[in-house]
């Protein structure tokens, strides 16, 4: 896979398909918000007018109910969410493709034990073991990073060690043996290349996990209560009563900006899915040639003839 | 049978995983733990009461193997120490009670989520390129994407608050006593509607998708085309032939979504004041109640360990292949 095509190859994919382009101009919009809209908006702690005013000219968004402009919490709280939530996607990857590749590049006893080690943490429930690890813990957004790496990064782990298992018998790999490789040299050289676009796929569905980990730890007050994140926001507007109060505008805008982010993420993946996804690719090209020829698609799926 | 039998030794291994988290993490967390814990009970026990609470929690100055032991000893007894919260009651008594809510509730969101997106999902790979291929898998990851308990509020507010529809909250109304009555379980139904409706909402999309792919990639092999040329009506076609087969990947799915759907609905249970497992969680992170936190891991790991091994048995009825090579 030649570098130079990389990043140039990916731009090309997303503009091509529309889900990606929607994808990637809702994040980009948050990206935007997160970095430079905390210096438009003021200090979100600030105490600005009376608790719970509805929407105004004033404040866009209302009041809070200890009378913190909503909007403001809102804007910088992406920033933080966001943040969390991109870096925690990339740890849990990094830890799951190290645990993974080994596993499936080493196989025997190693593969037994490490396999034994994911799939125990994949069925033992995610939410309950952060909550109690997180309780122990000093509250803060390392001590969330943490949890949410030790609840997520089995998944990933499993994934990656069947891709690595099924490239580990394919030619090019014994070639590498033959010829006297390192095995640090096979996996990094050899086998990564070939999963390039598996990992950012999964990069991309651990932030969306991270993102809803993190709110949700965050909703149930074991983040930092004093901060400003999406989770704390809605810990706060469910403190305060805002539903029995009809303060709609205290909870609404922050799980449609979760939901937004999280859509977004998807849309970006199953973009890059039908982008990279040989069968897929072949259908539409099938599609495209029937329509041209005046013909109606049916369901088939074409079968992709493997030519190594 | 030696299929169920390797199952059920992963399960036991994954319990003894946990039991094991569970006694390390007050001991390998920063501070005495011990010192933590009790901090809280200081005024309202006298020395030697402290004392036995130490022991009862294997909390002493003994070496860690031994506390371990007893610990172990302890559980398996059923014992998972006093609640803080709650005191002085058992954290297992006071687990006891929310337990059903949060199993009915889970149970009931994932069973009625299973069946209506697997359904949606063949459908949509039956009619593909219809409208419900083309919008309802869009739309559900769209819905997918919210807070299990953001949609709860909303839910709330809109049909509880705004229209009155259902109830505000709990479990079942304050003037009716628990009984086996039409009333009683009419009620527990319009208290659990919106909770419930929520978690499945938020699901479906998964369900959907999974059997889509699956189905659609079942469809175009040969023994299906095989069955279509023999003149096999279609629902036939894809109800015995195509289905049954779709349907593995997600019934091993399940199990995996168990653990996720319970982690959910705790958070659900709390903005609808559901009085399960999930009101206790919150209760005890206010309270800093590290016994009834851990107590309600365990639990809620065991149910999950234990649901996981029913999907497996579903799974051996799915599959002949495992059953022809297990006997």
């Amino acid at each position: 896979m030649a570098q130079t095509s990389g990043v140039s190859a990916w731009w090309g994919a997303i503009r091509r398909d529309r889900k990606a382009t929607s994808g990637a101009v809702l994040l980009a919009l948050f990206a935007l918000i997160g970095i430079a809209g905390p210096w438009l908006v003021g200090d979100p702690q600030a105490l600005v007018g009376i608790p719970l005013q509805p929407p105004s000219l004033q404040h866009w968004l209302g009041t809070t109910g200890q009378g913190q402009d909503v909007l403001a919490q809102l804007v910088v709280g992406t920033r933080v969410s966001l943040a969390i939530g991109f870096a925690v996607g990339l740890v849990v990857v990094l830890v799951g493709a190290f645990v993974g590749i080994t596993a499936g590049y080493f196989g025997g006893r190693v593969d037994g034990l490490l396999s034994l080690l994911f799939n125990v943490f994949l069925v033992i429930p995610g939410l309950p073991l952060a909550i109690v690890i997180a309780a122990y813990l000093p509250s803060g957004p390392l001590t969330l990073g943490l949890v949410l790496i030790v609840t997520g990064w089995a998944w990933n782990a499993r994934v990656l060690r069947a891709q690595t298992l099924s490239q580990r018998q394919r030619d090019f790999v014994a070639a590498a043996i033959v010829t006297g490789e390192s095995d640090f040299r096979i996996i990094t050289r050899e086998i990564l290349p070939t999963m390039t676009s598996l990992l950012v796929a999964q990069v991309i569905g651990s932030t969306v996990y991270a993102i809803g980990a993190q709110v949700g730890l965050e909703f149930l007050g074991l983040g930092d209560v004093s901060a400003v994140t999406w989770g704390t926001n809605l810990y706060w507007a469910q403190n305060d009563s805002a539903l029995l109060t009809g303060a709609w505008w205290t909870f609404a805008p922050t799980g449609l900006c979760v939901a937004l982010v999280g859509f977004g993420l998807t849309m970006l993946n199953s973009g890059f899915d039908e982008i990279t996804n040989p069968r897929l690719q072949l259908e539409r090209a099938w599609r495209a040639h029937l329509f041209a020829r005046g013909h109606k698609a049916t369901r088939s799926t074409p079968v992709v003839v493997d030519h190594d | 049978m030696r299929f169920l039998l390797r199952r059920l030794g992963f399960y036991l291994l994954s319990a003894w995983v946990a039991l094991t988290i569970n006694f390390l993490l007050p001991r390998l967390m920063p501070g005495d733990p011990a010192t933590a814990l009790f901090a809280r009970f200081r005024g309202r026990l006298g020395p030697e009461a402290m004392q036995a609470l130490r022991e009862t929690f294997g909390l002493t100055e003994a070496p860690l193997l031994s506390q371990y032991v007893t610990y172990l000893g302890h559980v398996l007894r059923g014992d998972l120490g006093i609640s803080v919260a709650y005191f002085p009651s058992p954290v297992s008594a006071v687990i006891g009670t929310g337990l059903v809510w949060t199993v009915f509730l889970a149970g009931s969101a994932v069973a009625i989520s299973f069946a209506i997106g697997t359904l949606l999902g063949l459908a949509a790979a039956w009619w593909r390129r219809g409208w419900m291929d083309t919008w309802l898998p869009s739309t559900l990851v769209f819905i997918g994407a919210f807070p299990y308990f953001w949609l709860a509020m909303v839910a709330l507010y809109v049909f509880g608050f705004g229209l009155g529809w259902f109830p505000l909250g709990h479990a079942y109304a304050d003037d009716l006593t628990p009984s086996f009555s039409a009333t009683f379980f009419a009620d527990v139904a319009r208290h659990a509607a919106l909770p419930v409706a929520t978690m499945v909402l938020a699901t479906l999309g998964g369900w959907l998708l999974s059997m889509r792919n699956t189905m659609i990639t079942v469809l175009g092999s040969d023994y299906v085309n095989l069955a279509r040329a023999k003149g096999l009506a279609p629902s036939r076609v894809a109800l015995r032939y195509a289905a049954r087969n779709a349907l593995l990947p997600s019934v091993t799915g399940l199990g995996m979504a168990l653990g996720f759907v319970l982690g959910g609905s705790l958070l659900t249970e709390i903005v609808f004041s559901y009085p399960g497992q999930g009101y206790l969680l919150v209760q005890a992170v206010r309270n800093q109640d590290y016994p009834l936190m851990q107590g309600i891991f365990l639990v809620i790991t065991l149910a999950v360990l234990g649901a996981n091994w029913l999907v497996d048995l579903a799974y051996l009825w799915l599959d002949p292949r495992i059953r022809e090579s297990a006997s």
